[in-house]
């Protein structure tokens, strides 16, 4: 497992049924590109999260491919309708195979 | 597309309006910085004092005003773990003694200071419970688990004004750390006057020029997507005058830490704050 | 021709010479090649995509992009003078309440970003945007 890969997600505790919501999500990992060299010239491999997706109550919010150009530390914001109350799962695939998930609870009214 | 057009007008509108972060004044979480102050009476150069956030684009300057935007603090919640996690041969983690880190708050803005004849820095508190009274090995001044903590601890100061104490024990420290800022060192013969007093607001290339304030440490740098220490930054400084840097921890640094808190007297505590 | 020190000079020096000349292009080929091979080479439309970037990036490390397109069903995003063109393709579910999406990208060099969103209809849309980067005095 990358050492150290943390996530973060920020979503809305409550909102009214049908409410546009947004979401903010951040992860801690390298992301190395697979361009850089280390000190002794060779090529470090590369070793990044290759698909973040959000799902709420088992259906899709987003689902997005990161190639090497996404930035150290993967952000993304988007938006989310919510129906009826229930609970986000937030997953990252890291290229090593490992998967990190998170999940939050929300209420609605 | 399941959203009224109107709805996406507002939202749109929202957003564009959070993302334009006036350049002049700082809020984080709705709390307000102050970036700008009149400089404390030791400074015979300067009249007003800016916090660096001022020196940076409104991207950059965006980044900071809102705790999840600022990648800094992925850092600063693996700085809440290692705060918890026992380590060394007393079975004692940080928080066995310090059961709340918020009893922290106001350490940041004195610090470095005096204790026993030493001047000490955060850094020193930290390795020293952890040599001290946990049993545990000393983390590496400029690491990844001490910026953690040092952020996390720092953090409980945010919005308070920095304030050392230069008189009394710590006068000595104070002086040397003065001579320091003013003494032309490396190959390229300059000192840290020449940059952040004489040509703050300057450009040197592509770099907007800040006044080298403190009050913002450790800080998240866009160039290394990491958090930075104080010392760690004064060693880059060094090595692009092409100097000999001085070693982090080591008197010299502690010195100029102490010298450069001082300078920002009344500026906001902004750790973590995010820089280029 | 005999290999002579003299000749071996010329040849690699018109080698490098070609290369250098080719690499601007190529790049630029290579973005277009990614866009085909998205949108199967289908008509761009204009105008239905709105792409924010900075006008200048202060660190080409983290370069915050947004992107919105009303109606798309996914967005990719690439950047035509990275050593590859692709950065990230967005594909918008269900329950996903616009079509937009923020992240924040890196850029190797002063480059275009390029935005192309395929829509309900199957058609595709492009906008795209220069962002300077800057290299920094002193990088510390």
């Amino acid at each position: 497992m990358a050492s150290g890969v943390k996530p973060r997600v920020k979503v809305p505790k409550t909102a009214s049924a049908g409410d546009t919501i947004t979401i903010k999500t951040l992860i801690s990992h390298k992301m190395e590109s697979g361009q850089r060299k280390d000190d002794d010239g060779n090529v470090i491999p590369r070793s990044i999260i290759n698909r973040f997706t959000a799902d709420f109550n088992g259906q899709n919010v987003i689902d997005v491919t990161l190639e090497p150009a996404i930035s150290t530390n993967p952000y993304f914001q988007f938006e989310a309708v919510v129906p009826e109350s229930g609970e986000f799962t937030f997953t990252w695939y890291d290229d090593d195979g490992d998967v990190y998930d998170t999940s939050k609870k929300i209420e609605v009214s | 597309m399941n959203m009224k057009p109107w709805i996406a007008v507002v939202v749109a509108g929202l957003a564009s309006t959070a993302a334009a972060q006036d350049q002049n004044s700082l809020s984080i979480e709705g709390e307000d910085m102050v970036t700008e102050a009149a400089a404390p009476a030791h400074m015979e150069n300067l009249d007003t004092i800016y916090s660096g956030w001022r020196f940076r684009s409104g991207e950059t300057q965006a980044l900071e005003t809102d705790d999840f935007d600022n990648p800094a603090f992925v850092f600063v919640d693996q700085g809440i773990d290692l705060f918890d996690k026992v380590d060394g041969t007393e079975g004692k983690a940080c928080s066995s003694c310090h059961e709340n880190v918020e009893d922290f708050a106001g350490l940041r803005t004195q610090l470095p200071k005096v204790q026993d004849g030493k001047l000490v820095a955060m850094e020193d508190l930290v390795n020293g419970c952890r040599t001290e009274r946990m049993g545990a090995e000393p983390w590496k001044w400029s690491g990844g688990q001490m910026t953690a903590v040092t952020a996390l601890i720092g953090l409980q100061s945010r919005g308070m004004p920095m304030d050392v104490a230069i008189d009394g024990d710590a006068a000595p420290f104070w002086e040397q750390g003065k001579e320091l800022y003013y003494t032309r060192v490396g190959q390229l013969d300059m000192s840290c006057s020449n940059c952040h007093e004489d040509n703050y607001g300057m450009m040197i290339r592509a770099d907007h020029l800040s006044q080298g304030q403190i009050n913002g440490f450790p800080t998240y740098r866009l160039k290394n997507a990491k958090l930075n220490s104080i010392h760690g930054r004064f060693k880059g400084c060094m090595k692009n005058i092409r100097a000999t840097p001085f070693a982090e921890g080591g008197d010299e640094f502690k010195a100029l830490e102490l010298y450069l808190a001082s300078r920002g007297e009344g500026l906001s505590v902004e750790t973590p704050s995010v820089r280029n | 021709m005999k290999l002579t020190r003299r000749n071996l000079l010329i040849i690699s020096s018109a080698g490098v010479a070609a290369t250098a000349m080719g690499s601007l292009p190529a790049f630029a080929s290579l973005t277009d090649d990614a866009i085909n091979e998205l949108t199967g080479g289908a008509a761009l439309g204009e105008g239905a995509i709105t792409l924010t970037a900075p006008e200048i990036a202060e660190n080409g490390n983290t370069v915050p992009i947004e992107v919105d397109a009303p109606g798309a069903v996914a967005i990719t995003l690439f950047a035509d003078g990275n050593p590859v063109p692709n950065v990230a393709t967005f594909k918008f579910g269900p329950l996903s309440a616009s079509r937009s999406a923020s992240t924040r990208i890196r850029l190797a060099t002063t480059q275009n970003v390029v935005a192309i969103a395929q829509m309900e209809d199957g058609s595709f849309q492009k906008a795209s945007a220069n962002v300077k980067v800057t290299i920094g005095g002193c990088g510390g």
